[in-house]
């Protein structure tokens, strides 16, 4: 029963990733792409985590995966923020 | 073919070769460089699913992490020097003399005949020849490790590692010769977003290379991979400009990359001193010892991967940024 | 169809395209990378040697040596690059 949950998140969570790269190729612009990189791909990576964890043997296993989940949002976070800065810079729209 | 993974493998390493593909043939050097790194990290996984998850740390710590900021940098410099910086698209950054076409189709038509050679001897290769494998683990219990490819690193072929240490050794000494009195390009602005990233990151970052190198005893990690996870950090410093290399600095940095090898060879010396061969660590002392030698080889490792990054040796600043011109 | 057929011809397979593109790239940085795919390649055909069916370790040997090979080759593109940072900065030079 927790394996069937399990897969069914993780299931879930590819297809927020398949949706987050259609967006990549569909989209017209770099903010539009960063908007649906960014959101599809972070609730993506945290259904993954959360139907990995439930298999995980251990509770350090769990804690892994939680600061993996925690450091890769973060990192993404701020690789979206950086990318737009730069594409607003080199566009040439004011500079902040 | 009933194995589900199959397909996986199949996927992935097509993947691979096609990002090989793409990564050569696509025109933005910036784009190629990003589809390197995804060639990169694909690849690490490839090696997980040959289970060798210490290959697969270090390609992606070293071979695709590092190098690939090591290009990112290139990149950067080129595009300054050549003024090409304020422009999103990074196509072609240096000279390019035309080749006749001629050369270049009989090029290929060489490097196909080399795989193709390759891809029959790969084929008719026998199945499984004998390996290493019971050799290494007859000799285990004598290696003062739990961990094969920890034991092979630093205690059966232990000549090798230290050759590995002195070559690095060798490209910072090389990589500080040459950019000796180049001017450097600007380093980008990255905002405050970037820095709360890093001051976030940095703790976390040391705590993971010193975890990679404490478990390379009993499980996948070592000095390679630990030393290239705190060369991260040195990265971070560097780029949200926490630590801004001093001249004065030049001193302790030198006295980092000679400290691993320095370690390594008088280890080596003493324990040929006692009565023995070089690296026949005396069993009692063998965990303490492939630990010392493991810790002071990763603070080389990671200030020499953290200067190849940074390139230039740090000099006093003179007036128009060239010092020997 | 098992591992080590499918990732020892991928191996091949990269080891040829950076073959290609080592001698036939005009730009001088993907002629570094393209020694850099080789060795890859070369490191997949290690990697692939040393594999044994599942429930049998692989042989540790292979995989010290490529992990040295990869530390090697960061050196060695780290020294490369180097040259081609001051190649361009004295032709940029030349120039003016």
């Amino acid at each position: 029963m927790l394996e069937l949950f399990a897969a069914a998140l993780i299931a879930l969570g590819t297809a927020f990733f398949i949706a987050g790269t259609v967006g990549l190729l569909r989209f017209p612009d770099i903010y539009c792409r960063l908007h649906a990189l960014t959101k599809a791909d972070g609730l993506g990576l945290a259904l993954i985590a959360l139907g990995v964890a439930l298999l995980a043997g251990s509770a350090g296993e769990v804690f892994r995966i939680a600061l993996v989940w925690f450091f890769v949002a973060v990192a993404s976070a701020t690789c979206g923020h950086l990318i737009a800065r730069y594409a607003r810079q080199s566009a040439g729209v004011g500079d902040d | 073919m009933t194995d589900p993974l199959v397909i996986f493998d199949l996927l992935l390493a097509l993947a691979i070769v096609a990002l090989a593909v793409a990564a050569l043939s696509v025109r933005d050097l910036f784009a190629m460089i990003v589809l390197f790194v995804i060639f990169g990290l694909l690849s690490a996984l490839a090696w997980v699913r040959l289970s060798a998850p210490d290959v697969a740390l270090a390609e992606a710590a070293i071979g695709t992490g590092v190098t690939g900021a090591l290009l990112l940098k290139t990149l950067h410099h080129l595009r300054f020097v050549s003024g090409t910086l304020g422009q999103q698209a990074a196509l072609g950054v240096t000279p390019v003399t035309p080749v006749p076409v001629g050369v270049t189709l009989a090029n290929a038509a060489f490097c196909g005949l080399i795989t193709l050679g390759l891809a029959v001897a790969f084929l008719g290769a026998p199945a499984a020849g004998p390996g290493f494998d019971a050799l290494v683990a007859e000799a285990m219990p004598l290696s003062g490790v739990d961990h094969p490819v920890t034991g092979v690193l630093l205690n059966f072929r232990a000549y090798d590692t230290l050759m590995e240490v002195v070559v690095l050794l060798a490209a910072v000494i090389a990589v500080w010769q040459i950019e000796r009195g180049l001017s450097d390009a600007p380093a980008p602005a990255m905002g405050e977003v970037w820095q709360g990233f890093g001051r976030l990151a940095l703790p976390a970052i040391v705590v993971v290379g010193t975890y990679l190198l404490w478990v390379g005893a009993e499980a996948p990690g070592g000095a390679f991979q630990g030393g290239a996870v705190l060369a991260a950090v040195g990265l971070l410093l560097l780029l949200t400009r926490a630590y801004v290399p001093q001249p004065g600095h030049r001193g302790i940095a030198r006295g980092a990359f000679v400290l691993g090898t320095a370690a390594f060879a008088l280890v080596a010396l003493l324990v040929a001193g006692g009565g023995r061969v070089a690296f026949e660590y005396p069993l009692e002392h063998a965990k303490t010892l492939i630990l010392l030698i493991e810790g002071l080889v990763t603070i080389s490792i990671a200030v020499t991967l953290a200067a190849l990054f940074h390139g230039r040796e740090p000099v006093a600043l003179t007036k128009g940024g060239r010092d020997d011109a | 169809m098992t591992p080590d057929l499918i990732y020892g011809l991928c191996g091949i397979a990269v080891f040829g395209i950076g073959l290609v593109g080592a001698l036939c790239a005009q730009d001088r940085l993907r002629r570094v990378l393209a020694l850099k795919l080789c060795s890859v390649g070369a490191g997949f055909l290690l990697v692939v040697g040393a594999w044994r069916e599942p429930p049998a370790a692989p042989d540790p040997v292979p995989h010290a040596l490529v992990i040295t090979g990869i530390v090697v080759m960061v050196s060695a593109t780290a020294v490369a690059l180097a040259l081609i940072r001051r190649l361009q900065t004295l032709e940029a030079d030349d120039e003016r």
